[in-house]
């Protein structure tokens, strides 16, 4: 008895109409992940391993339909779920609000619009946060005619390239570059949409831990020159893999092509965020399977092209149009089985708001 | 009827100087605060005043200060908030630059209020020989003892920084200011935590315009009752309007809130009217962020009444029809005004001014400038309205700080009330774009 009453109480949170009890103090993005993916808001700038990190992108707004048991009004504007902590009894709308998917769209619109979009040719394509969270929200045309921003590839170090215009300015290796590495040399220079990271007058990143911002950025604008144009990613097995090493805990993912590794990365999670962080010893200089101890192939159960053709359909996340269109076929014909597209946890009463507005015709 | 609470003495010469100041019954409310107050009385006296934000929020100052925490052992601080950049506002600037000493009275009564030892004063870095002026009159209250340890021997310490500004419209929001007052980069925070909470450097901290503080001498002097029965309802006190644009008399005059727009624009006390042969098109009432309104919404609510200078008779009708008080940048524009070309010069200063932080309002800014530019200069396409419209939509309410809802409020408001007008561009831009061209269709001049 008395370990329950240490225990905090727990807050009932509704997220998109699914109930799920969290701790005091964590947030609405976390009480989604909590759900499961298809409740999950995008996040292109939060990270969860790095403080400080969220709330730039918008990409993970929400509407509050009621704020809490006590106070059930409504937050006036849409939330970053990834800075509001819960409240008990609490509703969240995510994509079942008309509001919230109109501002995804937007968010997205805006991402691309100083965006190259030249996937054809970056390094990113197939695990890019931008990608799948433009596959998920955004439209298909664009409408931004004029011209986009463009920088100068940069080298920063001996190991990173910058391709500034990529950039999001989600602020990720920031936050990595002052909390994982040991001399912060690296930053935002310039305002509004002429601001970039920047190295401080050309000074190379150069410590032990400076290749994790390779891993967290979630577009392609820092990029390993050690693998650059080397392959596709979805050409690429991934295998979990550690060894002993002196600096880092030494678990990485290996990425083989045929019998090569031609990449090494820190492990990822189920939400593309790096759980412990390593070395550029292990990063860089340890290309050899002879250099491991493998572990067996890594498990991806995001929607990615990595995953394509290699995991059941079930344990990839359907994007929203797809779950969209899913509800609707459901609500027309309660007869089909709509296990057979992969998706759970989907009733078409859910979509009820969204799916007028969203079928609609663009204006 | 009109009364003086902060340009009284504006005129006296010398009254920059302690003495002057001193002899026009300055400071007497500090001896008053010190001597005979408690910090409690003082925010009392301020919430009964109904003081409302001037910095253009209009958030009541006696509820933010309230809002304090106060933890054991953490200090306080006070920021005063004069990093004035608002295209149309320049009544900070009028303010301490003639009579700094008001506001450094004002900033010790506040200081005193809230229980802050160390308080900040944040100009914009353009106004140097401002802070220059600023410095020394907080040297010479330094001298007479008004400043410092012990002040008047209340065993009350106060000292007073000026800081000056990067030069970054962005500053002016309170958490940009904080961020650049600790040296960082001037990115505004995510709130929350509200710097009640949470500020400069991560101790409780009010954050007040200048004209705000500047009211708090007054207030002890004469008591927050007597304040709040200058103006209208819950509109209480003298605002300070930067009157500008195409008027006769353009200036920073003190008004009592409440008076009637036609008569701030008509009556010879204040604007004197529009410039001789011309007749009033548009008005921006708050600054350049505020949606702009037509004449004849300007001078009339949509029931018919005549629109007074109060928050609520501004806001009146919402944005379909109304508009803000905001930091009272008062700009009036006559028919010789091309609403798609200051659409796009407002567009241009929000993107020039964006942080760059978050994304909607990063991209979203400077896109809405290049659509206008695009209009302006006679390349616009039919579609371009309501795409400006849409990506407006998207900004507003969807940022970490107000700066997009900036920028998006004027775009929209210029559309929703002047959409004719850049149907006119799109539809002829050769004729728009003949130097001095304006739209001369129908549309409301008074």
């Amino acid at each position: 008895m008395a370990e329950q009453e240490i225990k905090p109480q727990l807050l009932k949170v509704t997220i998109d109409g699914i109930e799920v009890e969290v701790e005091p103090g964590t947030t609405i993005l976390q009480a989604a992940r909590k759900i499961g993916p298809a409740v999950a808001p995008p996040a292109m700038c939060y990270y969860q391993p790095l403080k400080g990190s969220g709330g730039k992108c918008r990409a993970c707004l929400v509407r509050v339909a009621a704020g809490s048991a006590k106070d059930p009004r409504p937050m006036p504007k849409l939330v970053a779920s990834c800075l509001t902590t819960v409240q008990d009894g609490m509703v969240v709308e995510n994509e079942t609000s008309p509001q919230v998917v109109e501002a995804r769209k937007g968010v997205v619109e805006f991402l691309l619009l100083n965006h190259p979009l030249d996937c054809p040719v970056c390094d990113q394509a197939g695990e890019c946060d931008l990608q799948n969270f433009a596959f998920d929200h955004g439209r298909e045309t664009t409408r931004y005619e004029e011209d986009r921003r463009t920088f100068e590839k940069r080298d920063i170090g001996p190991y990173i390239q910058l391709h500034m215009t990529r950039c999001i300015l989600c602020y990720r290796c920031v936050f990595t570059a002052d909390q994982i590495t040991n001399k912060r040399v690296h930053g935002v220079m310039g305002r509004g949409d002429a601001a970039e990271i920047s190295t401080y007058i050309e000074k190379a990143i150069d410590n032990d831990f400076s290749g994790n911002v390779i891993d967290v950025c979630p577009v392609g604008a820092l990029t390993d020159k050690t693998y650059r144009f080397k392959n596709r990613v979805w050409f690429t097995k991934p295998v979990d893999a550690h060894r002993d090493c002196p600096t880092c805990s030494g678990k990485v993912t290996l990425w083989y092509r045929g019998d090569d590794v031609i990449r090494v990365t820190a492990r990822k999670n189920e939400w593309n965020e790096v759980t412990e962080f390593i070395c550029n010893t292990c990063r860089f200089d340890k290309k050899k399977t002879s250099d491991w101890t493998i572990e067996g192939p890594t498990k991806i159960s995001r929607s990615s092209v990595i995953s394509a053709n290699k995991y059941r359909r079930d344990e990839i996340k359907p994007s929203f149009g797809q779950r969209l269109a899913a509800a609707e076929y459901k609500a027309i014909d309660d007869e089909r089985d709509t296990s057979q597209l992969g998706i759970q946890q989907l009733a078409p009463e859910r979509f009820a708001k969204v799916l007028p507005s969203a079928l609609e015709p663009e204006p | 009827m009109a009364t003086k609470i902060l340009t009284e003495h504006i005129n006296v010469p010398g009254i920059e100087t302690f003495d002057v100041y001193r002899k026009q019954g300055g400071y007497t409310a500090v001896e008053k605060a010190l001597k005979t107050m408690t910090p409690d009385a003082i925010v009392e006296e301020v919430k009964k005043a109904g003081v409302r934000g001037r910095g253009g929020a209009g958030f009541p100052m006696g509820m933010k200060w309230s809002f304090l925490a106060k933890p054991e052992g953490v200090p306080r601080y006070l920021v005063c908030n004069a990093d004035e950049s608002e295209p149309g506002t320049f009544k900070d600037h009028y303010l301490m630059k003639n009579i700094p000493h008001l506001l450094i009275e004002g900033m010790i009564i506040s200081s005193y209020a809230l229980g802050a030892n160390k308080s900040f004063i944040y100009v914009r870095g353009e106004l140097m020989y401002v802070i220059h002026i600023l410095e020394k009159a907080i040297a010479e209250a330094k001298a007479e003892g008004f400043l410092g340890k012990n002040i008047l021997g209340s065993g009350y310490d106060l000292e007073l920084v000026v800081q000056p500004g990067g030069g970054a419209y962005i500053c002016g929001e309170e958490t940009a200011l904080l961020e650049s007052l600790e040296g960082k980069r001037g990115n505004p925070r995510n709130k929350p935590p509200f710097p009640a909470v949470k500020g400069l450097y991560q101790c409780p901290t009010v954050v007040n315009n200048v004209e705000s503080i500047a009211t708090t001498s007054w207030i002890v002097n004469h008591g927050g009752d007597a304040y709040a029965a200058i103006g209208i309802g819950r509109s209480t006190g003298t605002k300070l309007i930067s009157a500008s644009g195409h008027i006769n008399k353009p200036g920073v005059y003190e008004i009592d809130l409440g008076v009637p727009v036609e008569d701030f624009i008509f009556a010879d006390e204040w604007c004197g009217g529009i410039r001789p042969g011309h007749k009033f098109k548009a008005l921006v009432a708050g600054g350049s962020s505020v949606p702009i309104l037509p004449a004849n919404l300007a001078l009339t609510l949509a029931n018919g009444e005549k629109r007074l200078m109060s928050y609520e008779s501004l806001s009146d009708g919402g944005f379909a029809t109304g508009t803000m008080l905001g930091s009272g940048g008062f700009i009036v524009f006559d028919e010789t005004a091309c609403i798609v070309r200051n659409t796009w010069n407002f567009s241009r200063f929000y993107h020039h001014e964006s942080c760059g932080q978050c994304s909607p309002c990063r991209e979203g800014t400077g896109w809405m400038e290049k659509v206008l530019h695009r209009i302006e200069y006679g390349h616009g396409h039919q579609q371009d309205i309501d795409l400006l419209v849409d990506v407006a939509k998207k900004i507003e309410g969807n940022t970490i700080c107000p700066l997009g809802d900036a920028a998006a409020w004027p775009v929209a408001s210029a559309i929703r009330h002047f959409r004719d007008e850049f149907q006119w561009h799109i539809d002829h831009p050769s004729e728009a774009t003949q130097p001095g061209a304006v739209y001369r269709g129908e549309m409301a001049l008074i």
